[in-house]
């Protein structure tokens, strides 16, 4: 199965067309679920009004920046074990969209915890366990770009960032783990999307009138964020190309 | 397999320690010297102190162990050490995991001793410091192999002490949460125990993430 996607020529040409759809059709959902989010759902008395609307940014980032850790590190793995060269331009490419979208689910959370939570919060931002978590991540994410950045050799960039980014996945779990222990009173609120309970109820899930244009604006990310893949990925294969043919150009054959 | 390597290996960094600097004594100055900046820079206030002593001493011993991280591999790597132990029949992990005990031998260990009377000099009574020594062999050892990772990782580079510190930072967090728990819940919490998982966990893993690398560094 690896063998067929990792073909670069099957790739370049199942990505020319998957690029555009991609990011298209991530945008306009994006486009939409924030739309819905900023104008058309009610704001939320009790998780700061009008702030609470960072949720639409908040959440997918969140559960993206996840995502594309896992996806690092599998590309890694897939790398280490059967050098598919496809899979290390993959890694390579999704590295600074994970850090990005981490940044980005750390401000957002910030943003929306300062006011919100106030003096419970203690007004440090630092504080929170969930938050620090995502921090922990970028930095993971930062150091795999750094290390990559140190090496001269792609060769030697690609092992060093595949064993890096394994050891990191398995860590990951011990990191998370640990930093609840730290603040076992996390002040931010459990997982509720998933959560299906009754609406009057404590424990209750998410409302559906946020749910519809939550999912739709992750669907929506998902899809931008694997055409942004794809297209750092072939701009990394053009260049690799590009190199390929000045070489022997230079050597005259 | 033979075990010749590893004990070359461990004596090795042993010796370079005591050559290159002044073996045990160049720690203890790292420690006692960043205990001495602390009432300096948080005040001094004795409560404020006590309570934050032994927290500084695990920053210290994490400060420490990022500090002496460039060199564990980079010299074998430059004085062809490594391209040797490469082509021994011994496994490269287990020489990276002796070099690694050798290296917190030289730069953990004394931590652990002068623990107590750094924390006496902050104000942290004796019965809390004396459970908090196994948790600084634990931590300690935690740092060194997961930092020990990083170090492997880059050997190849030239001046990569901020990139290894930048890799490892992120590793260190379990210990490190872990260990300032249980300073706080002694003997009876299950934190210990869990900086203790930890160690082990990193004990099973980092050798093998530190071979794989080095034979890249070799390569």
């Amino acid at each position: 199965m690896w063998s067929f996607f990792a073909n670069p020529h099957r790739f370049l040409g199942f990505s020319k067309v998957a690029v555009p759809i991609a990011i298209a059709l991530g945008l306009a959902l994006t486009a939409w679920s924030l739309y819905q989010g900023l104008w058309v759902v009610p704001p939320v008395p009790d998780q700061g009004g009008d702030i609470a609307r960072a949720m639409f940014v908040h959440v997918p980032s969140a559960w993206l920046s996840m995502g594309l850790y896992v996806g690092l590190a599998g590309a890694s793995f897939v790398w280490f074990i059967w050098r598919h060269e496809l899979a290390d331009v993959a890694a390579r490419a999704i590295a600074p969209i994970g850090a990005g979208y981490t940044a980005l689910c750390f401000a957002t959370g910030a943003i929306w915890g300062e006011p919100t939570w106030g003096k419970a919060w203690r007004n440090v931002i630092l504080y929170d366990s969930r938050l620090m978590s995502v921090l922990v991540l970028l930095f993971l994410f930062i150091g795999y770009m750094a290390l990559r950045a140190a090496l001269e050799t792609r060769q030697k960039a690609a092992r060093a960032g595949a064993i890096l980014a394994m050891v990191g996945l398995i860590n990951v779990p011990i990191i998370k783990f640990s930093v609840d222990l730290w603040k076992e009173s996390t002040i931010h609120q459990g997982s509720s999307v998933l959560r299906f309970g009754e609406a009057a109820s404590e424990s209750a899930g998410i409302h559906p009138v946020f749910l519809l244009p939550l999912m739709i604006g992750f669907l929506g990310q998902l899809l931008f964020v694997s055409g942004l893949v794809m297209m750092l990925m072939r701009a990394e294969i053009f260049g690799q190309q590009a190199d390929a043919m000045l070489a022997r150009r230079l050597s005259g054959a | 397999m033979s075990p010749a390597p590893l004990l070359s290996a461990f004596r090795q960094a042993l010796s370079e320690a005591w050559a290159s600097g002044a073996g045990l004594l160049l720690p203890l100055g790292f420690f006692s010297g960043t205990a001495m900046l602390v009432p300096f820079t948080l005040g001094d206030q004795a409560e404020t102190l006590a309570k934050i002593g032994p927290g500084v001493l695990w920053l210290a011993l994490a400060l420490a162990s990022l500090v002496t991280l460039e060199r564990v591999f980079q010299a074998d790597l430059q004085d062809g050490a490594l391209d040797l132990w490469v082509q021994e029949d011994t496994s490269i992990s287990l020489i990276a995991l002796a070099k690694t005990l050798a290296h917190w031998l030289i730069s953990g260990a004394p931590l652990i001793v002068m623990a107590p009377v750094l924390g006496r000099l902050l104000g942290v009574p004796f019965d809390q410091m004396v459970p908090a020594m196994l948790a600084y062999g634990l931590g300690g050892l935690t740092f060194f192999l997961w930092g020990g990772v990083a170090a492997a990782l880059a050997a190849g580079v030239a001046r990569a002490g901020l990139l290894i510190a930048l890799i490892a930072i992120p590793f260190f967090v379990p210990a490190i949460i872990f260990g300032t728990l249980s300073l706080n819940q002694g003997f009876d919490g299950s934190a210990i125990l869990f900086l203790s998982a930890s160690a082990l966990f990193a004990l099973g893993v980092a050798p093998a993430a530190m071979g794989a690398a080095l034979r890249l560094a070799a390569d």
